[in-house]
């Protein structure tokens, strides 16, 4: 793992890429804190990152785009999988030189707050507990990411599902509030869902069988629960789309509250999309 | 060392590998022949891990490749049939990944870096960009990376295609070489190849194994009768009455006459073909007939390889057209 950790960290310099994605993030977050911090004047330097997180929408898929689709173009993960080395080991050793390469601009940003103290009243504790916040919810957008790039070995591609996907997420909020609230417009969202939850089960095994049985196991449940009680599906869609928002729980520790249910979100979401990073890796060895 | 048990590899409804099995013993060079898409590829990726069995086992040197690869994968080097290279690294970079990954440190790994790199004399390109070392340097430092870790066994996929001639030597020699110390597998399509290199040799097609063997072995057992073509300037009946007095001709064909000069094809069922020429030159001196030309033809490897992929081809064909 430690291998791997290296050759990404040195392939990432090699390149571009750790540059480019260190440059976007400071940019951005320098010119957050000119208009919040220094010309508006607020003490507050929570504001600046949630500012900031808009331009993680675009660094986010530049980073990850080419850290598995490039290894399966190149024909490199043969390599990787004849070493003595688990998948596990892999994916996890590009996790964490992908979260080396994100601490690296973070750090730099963490030296903001206390610069600005030495001018006036900043309260820290929001000000380091949102900068912690920002690298979690990150993490996790690189873990999407990840598992985005492990799809395909194609980066452009990759680059631009993740971008259309982060993109929604950071507007699903907003979105969220214009979508059906009928329970109807909700039944046939969750019917949409679980068809793709069904197409992923079916890239992921395949196995079209299972990936049949589930979903139509889940349509029966889905219609039992509509038939018991339609009035619970009202609103759902909405909601769902709202709790799925990983920038509206960061929003919500920039206003001061350090939500202990969000970073157990994210950490979830982190575990979630590694996981399914190693089994889309195993799946290849399997066709 | 290896032992393959009944494997077998689907892809959907295609099976690339059917039932394979055979054992390969430590210290020797194997040759792994078969015509494209007779499932070589498929079995090596199998055995060094890089791909999933629907059925059979592999061992090496008693671990599963399957429930203990990290054990099994140490004893293994393996270079695919694309070099697995990072384009913008150099070759010490990148043999210090896979020394790494392969979980050597220190002066080790730098002594066995200065080992593999001399050993597939790759060491003026050290410090050169792979992206503009040619194939045959990329395929060199493709074999350097296989052998990091001192594995028992290498795996060479197709080591030589798309080479010019003298880097084919140069990697054929590298091969023998290795051989001395290592248990080394390679496959190819070209016979000539295998036969001058491998002291043992898998022959498959359509992912059964047809044959597995010594070189010498195999074209013992299954030679075609040897065949003498030989021209000599007594007319042909004169010529089949002398050939009466020779032993172990199983046949004797009058090829024609062309300009009082007889031409004949000979098969024989002897042995040595070498006593069967001998009395045929004695046989011809003593009727005061000179003998223009002899020449032997022993059945060679090319002719073995056809006719059992032929034969396998043909259960193969009738299926296929049963299914149709």
């Amino acid at each position: 793992m430690i291998a791997i950790l290296k050759h990404e960290l040195r392939s990432y310099f090699h390149s571009l890429t750790a540059y480019v994605f260190g440059a976007f993030l400071l940019a951005f977050m320098g010119l957050g804190a000119m208009l919040y911090n220094i010309q508006a004047a607020y003490s507050n330097f929570e504001f600046v990152l949630s500012f900031g997180s808009l331009v993680m929408v675009v660094i986010v898929p530049i980073l990850t785009m080419r850290v598995l689709a490039e290894e399966r173009k190149q024909k490199t993960d043969q390599l990787l999988y004849s070493l003595p080395i688990s998948t596990l080991e892999i994916i996890l050793g590009k996790y964490l030189a992908m979260l080396v390469l994100f601490l690296i601009p973070m750090g730099v940003i963490s030296l903001y707050p206390l610069i600005f103290s030495l001018f006036g009243d900043v309260y820290l504790p929001t000000s380091y507990g949102s900068i912690l916040a920002f690298f979690i919810m990150g993490s996790a957008l690189i873990a999407l990411g990840m598992f985005i790039s492990s799809l395909t070995d194609n980066q452009g591609l990759a680059a631009g599902i993740g971008i259309a996907i982060i993109l929604f997420n950071y507007y699903s909020v907003s979105l969220s509030e214009q979508v059906s609230s009928t329970p109807i417009g909700a039944v046939i969202a969750c019917l949409v869902l679980i068809l793709v939850l069904g197409a992923i089960i079916r890239f992921l095994t395949g196995n079209e069988n299972l990936s049949f049985w589930c979903s139509i196991a889940l349509m029966a449940v889905v219609a039992v629960l509509f038939y018991l009680d339609s009035s619970a599906f009202e609103g759902l869609l909405p909601q769902l789309m709202a709790k799925l928002s990983l920038f509206d729980r960061f929003n919500t520790i920039v206003n001061g509250v350090f939500d202990m249910t969000a970073i157990v979100y994210y950490l979830s979401i982190i575990v979630f999309f590694l996981f399914l990073s190693v089994q889309s890796l195993e799946k290849r060895r399997y066709n | 060392m290896i032992t393959v048990e009944h494997l077998t590899k689907c892809y959907g409804d295609f099976m690339a590998v059917k039932d394979l099995s055979f054992e390969i013993e430590e210290g020797h060079v194997y040759g792994f022949l078969g015509p494209n898409g007779a499932g070589k590829s498929t079995t090596m990726n199998i055995m060094t891990g890089c791909l999933s069995a629907t059925g059979g086992h592999v061992r090496i040197d008693g671990h599963d490749i399957f429930e203990e690869p990290k054990q099994a994968k140490k004893l293994i080097g393996y270079l695919p049939e694309q070099p697995p290279l990072y384009l913008n690294e150099t070759p010490v970079e990148y043999l210090h990944f896979v020394g790494q990954a392969k979980g050597l440190k220190g002066g080790e790994l730098e002594t066995q870096i200065q080992e593999v790199m001399e050993l597939t004399r790759n060491q003026d390109m050290r410090n050169r960009s792979i992206a503009a070392l040619s194939k045959g340097y990329r395929q060199r430092v493709g074999i350097a990376q296989a052998l990091l870790g001192r594995p028992k066994v290498i795996i060479l996929d197709e080591p030589t295609v798309g080479l010019d001639p003298i880097q084919i030597i140069e990697i054929r020699d590298l091969i023998r070489q290795l051989g001395q110390d290592h248990t080394v597998i390679f496959s190819s399509h070209i016979l000539s190849e295998v036969q001058t290199i491998c002291d043992q040799i898998l022959m498959i097609a359509h992912g059964q194994l047809v044959a597995f063997d010594r070189p010498e072995n195999l074209e013992k057992r299954l030679l075609s009768p040897n065949e003498i073509t030989l021209s000599t300037d007594a007319a042909a009946d004169e010529a089949v009455q002398i050939l009466t007095q020779v032993e172990h001709l199983s046949q004797v064909d009058v090829v024609g006459t062309e300009l009082g000069i007889t031409t004949l094809r000979l098969k024989t069922d002897a042995e040595d073909i070498h006593t069967v020429s001998r009395a045929i030159f004695f046989a011809f001196a003593r009727s005061g007939k000179a003998l223009l030309e002899l020449s032997l033809k022993k059945a060679n490897l090319e002719d073995i390889f056809l006719e059992l992929t032929e034969q396998q081809e043909k259960p193969a064909g009738e299926q296929e057209a049963d299914t149709l």
